[in-house]
């Protein structure tokens, strides 16, 4: 890689989350079965014509007004004419000279810690495709056009990133944006989060861009990694070989791990844009945008902040714990609960509780811990009932049972042990048990102190409050 | 009562609510001169008899009681442009041959609501391009008033019906002259509204900022009957105006006196055919006769009107037609060997000459390199252009001249040659580009054929509009002149 | 070449002087685009028809347009009206498939896309 500098610019493709579509009055739901979800409009039958939905209008502006860009007063909407079987029209309605969200940006957390602004150069409504199957008919294709006419924004980046880790991580705050302002439900899986990727490489010091290859439908973080970096070799082994990269369509083999160039596709689609003459420009005035404005939420950046500030947790916690507003609002529930100490809710939140919901792929906000459990559990550590150690038992049995904290630990008897002379007893009995290593340890073998930790909780339960067991274990073993 | 097909529209509404006929007599009436007309005139491509009589019983039933729409029991046809649900609708071609429409058009739902009975879907040029009613995949129709020469078109189906007086009223479209202009060549009335009045929610697309709905029939009279039933906001169409819909039959007595008409100097040159000058002079004597005030206007630009629409209307054209690609409705080719054999040869096959010499000027035009120099351009043409109509209108109230430079021509005498063709809309296309409301009425003949006298307003005044030609049908009688043999 | 002067009396310098032939090739070009199979013989045809049409619509060159905004639509006074985010359709694909050319499990089926 030495001598090479990667750019990056990302176009992503939101659906947002309106219940009809852009220009029809069809439902939007995912997985309905073939074509129930298609009228004249999405099928473009003869003599049909398309009406713009208020909702996704506010959504892009809602996203214009997080990014920090200009709303457009004045937008125009533009058909983009080729031909697919996926197009009913034979033309998509896009956006194109004049869109309604231009020159933004987002803030990105690079992994040293620093920040890196990502310019965005526009976004912009249009109606999405259907879909071809092509499994299970002969030599045919299967064309399901429930998908098309769902609106889309597609949000395009400058190219400003440099690795293939900061496309992940301008991707994912993009991700979190869109879930926190309610616009897309952001699933990769079922297709309502899609990116491609505009890749080249140029000698470092050069100014000029080198050819760039676009890498199509990255419906995941894993994926835009490594389809990115195989990218980026690939296209420095042929400038390196003395070759020219082709300025093309590709896609990205997950099993492979490589990306290959789409054969049907053509070398240059002229698209002859032109505005759409079935719609009229679309004009938004200042009390629209204003009325929008009053709808956004706490932003993600906003709100880590906040947590920065007002609970004193580090940037990295801060950031974590915002990733999505369901878990930013469940931390804060518990805090509100047990507000004896914030790191230790924010370290049970992002460390057990997440470990237990990644384990049986749930998401937070699916009830399966309600915050004031996690709250009882959290202030009976804070007030020495148990310790930190024996809570990880607690929260098993409570995560297996439903039950709270406290009858978990009084049904088991998990009261931690403060009691100075009930742990000095049992010292004595260890330390009458193990003559051999008492005396190693006075004769200098200081690593048999763990040894004697580890025997004292045992004939504790456990329960041994650590902090005083360490302090009174040293005293007597020193003699 | 044999002769009810002489009577207008609005007399025969009028005799319907009176209960002097009953819908069925009429309708049994004016199917049994459709299909006698068929092979003569080719004005329709189907006739829906059984429905219409049913229909009409169900009229009769309402007028009856007392009740039904204003225009209840009156017999109408449809351009084969309107979708109509469970009825074929083909516009005129190929690609289309088998289509049976799952919705109605709201035209065709309001003139139903309003109580008219639809005999049938009438020829047309296929997908609405075409001057003369020659580009048909269902053959040519024939002008009654000499069936050797074209009705006009793209409207010519709807024209010929309603001057054979097979039906007293058509809906019928306007893109670039195809209401007007079949209108004078057939000698009847027909008014295309301002661009945005009516719905083209189920008006299959030719050019989308220049097509609008509207009517053809007899009179001003029964224009503004039909007009006023048709017009209105729709929430389906996004170019549809949300403006009140004035009564314009109510509108059509109103005075004339002091009426400001403006002659278009640019029309009124060369390319007119001296005898159709004539017509229109005398015309514009009876227009002064009853108190207007003539005078003489220039809109510089206008020339250039033909060359603008003929890029912006095959732009539109060629976007709006590719969805006819086999996949979903309509023709697709037989054995197609790939994806992109099918779209070929099903497109291939599904349009004719005409339609694909329009698709193909109109991709060429928006096409990259091209956009700016054909496109771009034409649309600030278009721009100069309604700037002069703007300031033309400052001065006068509405314009008049000719509708077409000539009466009709043969059959075959212009599908040579395109330009020769296209320059029949020459003084129509105009009120396409900027929007205007027209309507051309009949003022005379040229050797037994007849002429049109066009008169164009501001957006929205389709009753001033209306209410002009009333009066001039009102002091002459070219409006009642049947052809021979079908009076 | 269209000698528009019969028509209207428009001054000699809107005339187009060239003559502005298409090739074969453009005509094929165009053709792909629009997904039109063509005979030979239409190819020929359109290469003529076609040029007549561009050399008549190059009259708008003479025209100054230098500083006017091109017209898209006439109402130009007028914006895009917005309706409610409601679902108003139901599931209708059997009575739409009825014009289909060729369904199976109730998609519309086409040659196999490659991908």
């Amino acid at each position: 890689m030495s001598g090479w500098e990667t750019v990056i610019g990302l176009e992503i493709h939101a659906q947002l989350a309106t219940r009809s579509k852009i220009f029809s009055g069809s439902a939007t739901a995912y997985g309905a079965s073939p074509n129930a979800q298609a009228n004249l409009v999405d099928l473009g039958y003869p003599g049909v014509l398309p009406v713009l939905n208020a909702e996704a209008v506010r959504m892009a502006v809602k996203l214009g007004l997080a990014i920090s860009a200009s709303i457009a007063p004045r937008s125009v909407f533009a058909r983009k004419n080729y031909f697919y079987p996926d197009l009913p029209k034979g033309y998509q309605i896009s956006q194109y000279e004049l869109p309604i969200v231009a020159n933004g940006s987002l803030e990105i957390v690079l992994e040293d810690g620093s920040t890196k602004r990502i310019g965005i150069t526009r976004a912009h409504l249009e109606e999405d495709a259907g879909k071809s199957l092509h499994e299970g008919i002969a030599g045919m294709s299967g064309i399901d056009l429930n998908r098309a006419g769902t609106p889309l924004v597609e949000i395009v980046s400058e190219p400003d990133m440099r690795s293939a880790k900061e496309a992940v991580a301008y991707m994912k705050k993009v991700h979190t944006l869109v879930r926190y302002l309610e616009i897309c439900d952001g699933n990769m899986q079922e297709g309502s989060f899609r990116c491609d990727a505009n890749v080249s490489v140029r000698r470092e010091g050069q100014h000029r861009f080198g050819t760039r290859a676009e890498i199509k439908n990255l419906n995941s973080f894993r994926f835009v990694e490594r389809a990115i970096n195989f990218e980026v070799s690939r296209q420095i082994d042929v400038l390196e070989g003395g070759g020219k990269v082709v300025q093309e369509t590709r896609l990205y083999d997950p099993d492979k791990g490589e990306t290959r160039s789409m054969r049907s596709k053509e070398e240059a689609n002229d698209y002859r844009y032109f505005p759409d003459p079935d719609l009229l420009p679309l004009e938004l005035d200042a009390a629209f945008v204003q009325s929008v404005r009053a709808t956004l939420p706490e932003l993600p950046d906003q709100k880590a902040a906040r947590f920065i500030s007002q609970y004193g947790l580090p940037a990295y916690d801060a950031g974590v714990l915002t990733a999505s507003r369901e878990l930013a609002d469940y931390y804060e529930e518990v805090f509100r609960l047990a507000p004896a100490d914030a790191k230790l809710a924010a370290n049970w939140v992002m460390g057990e509780l997440a470990a237990a919901l990644n384990k049986e792929n749930l998401d937070v906000g699916s009830g399966k811990l309600p915050a004031e459990r996690l709250a009882g559990l959290l202030a009976r550590i804070s007030d020495r009932t148990i310790s930190g150690k024996i809570a990880k038992e607690v929260f098993e049995l409570m995560w297996s049972t439903g039950s709270s904290a406290d009858s978990v630990i009084e049904s088991k008897g998990l009261r931690q042990i403060t009691d100075h002379g009930a742990i000095e007893r049992a010292i004595d009995e260890v330390m009458a048990r193990n003559p051999g290593q008492l005396a190693d340890y006075r004769a200098g073998k200081d690593k048999l102190f763990g040894f004697f930790v580890g025997q004292v909780m045992k004939a504790t339960g456990g329960k041994a409050n650590p902090a005083q067991l360490n302090e009174l274990l040293r005293k007597k073993l020193s003699g | 009562m044999s002769d009810l097909h002489r009577r207008t529209l609005t007399e025969l509404a009028a005799g319907l609510r009176q209960r002097a006929f009953s819908s069925v007599e009429l309708t049994g009436e004016l199917l049994g001169r459709i299909e006698a007309s068929q092979g003569a005139l080719n004005a329709f491509i189907t006739v829906t008899r059984d429905a219409a009589l049913e229909a009409a019983r169900a009229a009769d039933r309402a007028l009856a009681g007392g009740g039904g729409g204003p225009l209840a029991g009156v017999p109408i046809a449809h351009k084969d442009i309107f979708c109509t649900a469970g009825v074929r609708t083909t516009c005129g071609s190929r690609m289309l041959d088998n289509f049976v429409s799952p919705y109605d058009a709201t035209v065709v739902r309001r003139l139903r609501n309003a109580g008219a009975v639809m005999l049938g879907k009438t020829n047309m040029d296929e997908f609405a391009m075409g001057s003369s009613n020659e580009t048909s995949h269902f053959g040519a129709v024939r002008n009654p008033w000499n069936r050797q020469l074209v009705p006009g078109g793209s409207s010519g189906g709807s024209a010929a019906a309603v001057a054979a007086r097979l039906v007293p009223g058509a809906t019928a479209t306007d893109t670039g002259g195809s209401i007007r202009q079949p209108a004078a060549l057939c000698g009847i009335t027909g008014i295309k509204p301002t661009y945005g009045r009516v719905s083209r929610y189920g008006m299959i697309a030719f050019a989308s900022s220049l097509d609008q709905g509207g009517v053809l029939a007899a009179t001003a009279a029964d224009a503004a009957l039909m007009l006023r039933e048709m017009a209105g906001f729709d929430a389906n169409d996004s170019t549809s105006v949300d403006t009140p819909v004035p009564d314009y039959v109510a509108a059509l007595e109103g005075p004339l006196a002091g009426l400001r008409i403006g002659l278009l100097k640019e029309f009124f040159d060369k390319g007119l055919d001296p005898g159709s000058e004539r017509c229109v002079r005398e015309a514009l004597k009876v227009y002064e006769s009853l108190g207007a005030r003539l005078s003489e206007v220039s809109l510089p630009h206008l020339p250039l009107s033909v060359p603008v629409y003929y890029v912006v209307a095959p732009a539109e054209a060629s976007s709006n037609l590719a969805r006819y690609d086999g996949v979903r409705f309509g023709h697709r080719c037989q054995n197609p060997r790939d994806l992109n054999d099918m779209y070929r040869r099903t497109r291939g096959e599904g349009f004719g000459a005409e339609v694909k010499r329009r698709i193909m000027t109109g991709t060429y035009v928006l096409s990259a390199g091209y956009y700016d120099a054909y496109y771009l351009k034409a649309q600030r043409v278009r721009a100069l252009i309604n700037e002069d109509f703007i300031r033309a209108f400052r001065e006068v109230d509405v314009l008049m001249g000719p509708t077409t430079p000539t009466p009709a021509f043969a059959i075959g005498a212009k599908t040579a040659d395109p330009i020769t063709m296209y320059l029949n809309d020459i003084y129509t296309i105009g009120a396409n580009l900027a929007g205007l409301p027209g309507i051309s009425v009949p003022c005379g003949f040229v050797q037994e054929l007849p002429v049109g006298l066009q008169i164009v307003g501001p957006h929205f005044s389709e009753a001033r509009v209306l209410n002009a030609a009333h009066a001039f049908q009102r002091s002459t009688d070219w409006h009642t002149r049947v052809p021979e043999g079908y009076a | 070449m269209y000698d528009f002067a019969l028509v209207f009396s428009l001054p000699q310098h809107a005339r187009r002087l060239t003559f502005m032939a298409l090739t074969r090739e453009q005509v094929a070009s165009i053709a792909d685009l629009a997904r039109l199979e063509l005979a030979p013989a239409e190819v020929v045809a359109l290469q003529e028809s076609l040029s007549k049409i561009l050399d008549f619509v190059g009259a708008l060159d003479a025209c100054d347009t230098a500083n006017v905004a091109p017209m898209a639509h006439p109402l130009v006074a007028l914006s895009q009206r917005l309706r409610p985010d409601v679902v108003t359709e139901e599931d209708r694909h059997e009575q739409y498939q009825v014009n289909a050319p060729l369904t199976t499990a109730a998609l519309y089926l086409v040659p196999k896309v490659i991908e």
